[in-house]
């Protein structure tokens, strides 16, 4: 039998049938929606007569423009108000389920799905939003959909796709102390650029691979839309199961047996063959920050700005680093940082809280940075809560918020101001992406807080052991 | 979906390469429910300034570039899955995106909306560029059954290469949600027949 990696397997389950011009109507177990990119779907499914295909398959919540305080009451800004409005209506209409602002399972899509076990391995999963390859984490191949797609999922529970092709990326050994999942994957993006995946789908596979946690995992499968791939995967192992098991929606009993059966096939064979393979060594990563205005600017803590680069990038090089008013062959350390933002589908999970608070205990931020915890979810504020994290976030002037994504794109009212330098956990250091004129540096939850402690960028190895 | 076939064209360049979906449209202005009206905040944060000025330098505000086409540097469209930088791109005028690179998720919804993203090689964008700077008024001739740019300022056809089923439904201004529809008998039997549901 031919060998197969492991998103061929996934792949090949859900074809419902291949076109002669290479194209699969590919079946999807899973359909996540939120309140941005789905009220046009409905309407487009209103417009042609047609209802949907599989409503319970869908899950959906409000996150992108949910307010982080005052969640109990109506949300001020009319616009977000609008939209969110419009989610609960076509819900309502569709029989489809809302986690909506009240509900305890509400939260930003790529949190909750794991947390209440709907993401499981072997499925493959779509929403309209990039991050959705955060699933691959469990096994499950999971991508971003544009708006008109989401409406095809809608009507048929299907898309039509062509495969895309294999990358596999390796990293074995031990990652450093202080040197967490975040560090690794701005590690590979920079590495490898924007576009170094793009027309791929990739599984991360070694031994630094399978010794992180289940929200490692997921923190580094989120960003592989960031170096252009359609989605990260790693393959299921005990980790996962054990991360599942008991959770709401996760199988049960004797269904829960059977699946494991299941999952336990789900690897990449030996031998089995991908169009492009990368290896690393964990041990060579290192804190890291970004510099510039895309994800792939990234350097190590301790390093410089580069010098410069390819020709073809030169004026996209420029322009970045006069937008974040920086210079070439400079170092980070020492800069000012105005504000801290730890949340988003990237980082907003408990172990990302745990370390933050862990780190802060007994200490202060310094004054003049505005600090700003946003959990991922219901869940994890509640669970923050039982663990006394919000006490000891308090105490070191940290603000924990409501749940929502918050300052990661600024669709709510968190905005970082013009010029403004923000510490951010999150995906993307965009032009004005955490508000017009905002400049972002991405890091791991421990480097943000450091960084609003010291009020600086700051080497944190003698933090580290 | 509007029909594209032949498209004769002067074009716009905007030589940055990642041009990412947030810097297409802004996050800000998604809040919408409808397709419509996005062109104008196309670009937004770099075609005005804090104070809602157009910015001269921009390329959209110099009246020397005009067209349907857009010319941008390598991997455009990367970062969010929101079509809503395609509708922007659509609803401003734009009926071609020419550059040597597409983020996967904004070359689909590009297509899925009319929108036709053409590869090109890197030495092909460079000389494209190169001449609509020198000569503003040169035209382009996008002829997409031939699957060919045609530069008459040069005299050469450069061929580009486009997926057959979605040149089809460019051609025909008709969409995948039509053909999955008719399939719900195969899709059905697809979920009785599964080896692990879901």
């Amino acid at each position: 039998m031919k060998k197969k990696t492991l998103f061929d397997k996934v792949w090949d389950a859900h074809v419902v049938r291949s076109l002669p011009g290479g194209q699969d109507v590919f079946y999807i177990d899973k359909h996540l929606i939120h309140e941005v990119t789905s009220p046009q779907a409905f309407e487009e499914l209103e417009n042609r007569g047609l209802s949907l295909f599989r409503r319970n398959q869908i899950v959906a919540t409000a996150d992108h423009n949910v307010p982080t305080r005052n969640q109990h009451l109506p949300i001020q800004e009319p616009l977000s108000r609008s939209q969110v409005d419009r989610l609960t209506e076509n819900c309502e209409k569709h029989g489809v389920s809302l986690y909506g602002l009240g509900h305890p399972y509400q939260g930003i899509v790529h949190v909750i799905g794991p947390e209440l076990g709907i993401t499981q391995p072997g499925m493959t999963m779509v929403c309209g939003d990039s991050h959705t390859s955060t699933h691959g984490a469990f096994g499950a191949i999971a991508f971003g959909i544009g708006t008109s797609q989401v409406a095809q999922v809608m009507a048929s529970q299907c898309l039509l796709l062509s495969r895309p092709k294999r990358m596999r990326i390796t990293v074995e050994g031990d990652l450093r102390p202080g040197v967490t999942a975040k560090d690794l994957i701005l590690f590979i993006i920079a590495s490898l650029g924007t576009g170094g995946a793009t027309g791929y789908f990739v599984e991360y596979a070694g031994s630094a691979i399978r010794s992180l946690s289940m929200e490692g995992r997921m923190t580094v499968c989120n960003m592989s839309i960031e170096m252009g791939a359609r989605g990260g995967m790693i393959a299921p192992d005990e980790t996962t199961f054990s991360y599942l098991k008991d959770r709401p929606f996760a199988p049960q009993g004797e269904q829960w047996e059977k699946a494991v059966a299941y999952w336990e096939t789900l690897y990449s064979d030996e031998d089995a063959q991908f169009e492009v393979e990368y290896h690393f060594n964990a041990a060579s990563v290192t804190p890291m920050i970004t510099y510039g205005t895309n994800p792939g600017m990234g350097i190590s803590l301790n390093a410089s700005v580069p010098q410069k680069v390819k020709a073809s990038e030169q004026a996209s090089f420029e322009k970045s680093l006069q937008y974040m008013g920086f210079a070439p062959g400079e170092s980070l350390l020492g800069k000012p940082v105005d504000y801290v933002f730890i949340g988003s589908c990237t980082n907003s999970r408990i172990e990302d809280l745990r370390l933050v608070a862990n780190y802060v205990q007994g200490k202060k931020k310094a004054s003049h940075v505005e600090a700003i915890v946003v959990p991922g979810s219901k869940q994890v504020e509640e669970q923050a809560k039982a663990e006394g994290l919000d006490k000891i976030l308090a105490e070191a002037g940290f603000e924990l918020r409501e749940p929502g994504c918050s300052a990661c794109l600024a669709m709510n009212e968190d905005k970082i101001p013009a010029g403004a330098y923000c510490v951010s956990t999150s995906n993307r250091n965009f032009e004005g992406r955490q508000g017009p004129g905002s400049r972002t540096l991405l890091a791991s939850p421990l480097v943000a807080a450091v960084s609003a402690v010291e009020g600086k960028i700051t080497d944190i190895s003698q933090y580290l052991s | 979906m509007e029909k594209f076939n032949v498209l004769h064209s002067t074009a716009v360049p905007l030589p940055i390469e990642n041009i990412d979906t947030d810097q297409i449209i802004p996050a800000r202005f998604l809040k919408a429910t409808s397709r419509e009206g996005f062109g104008e905040n196309l670009f937004r944060d770099w075609r005005y300034d804090s104070s809602g000025q157009p910015n001269k330098k921009f390329v959209l505000n110099d009246s020397r570039f005009q067209g349907q086409v857009l010319v941008a540097g390598k991997n455009f469209g990367c970062g969010s899955s929101r079509e809503h930088a395609a509708w922007a791109l659509f609803d401003a005028g734009f009926k071609v995106v020419i550059s040597s690179y597409f983020a996967d998720i904004f070359r689909g919804n590009a297509l899925n909306n009319g929108l036709l993203p053409l590869q090109v090689e890197d030495s092909v964008l460079e000389r494209l560029l190169k001449q609509i700077e020198e000569d503003p008024g040169t035209e382009f001739i996008i002829d997409l059954p031939a699957e060919q740019l045609y530069v008459p300022a040069w005299e050469q056809r450069i061929p580009f290469e486009i997926d057959s089923y979605k040149k089809e439904c460019l051609l025909n201004g008709y969409d995948d949600i039509d053909y999955l529809v008719s399939q719900k008998e195969a899709i059905e039997a697809f979920e009785k027949n599964r080896v692990w549901v879901y």
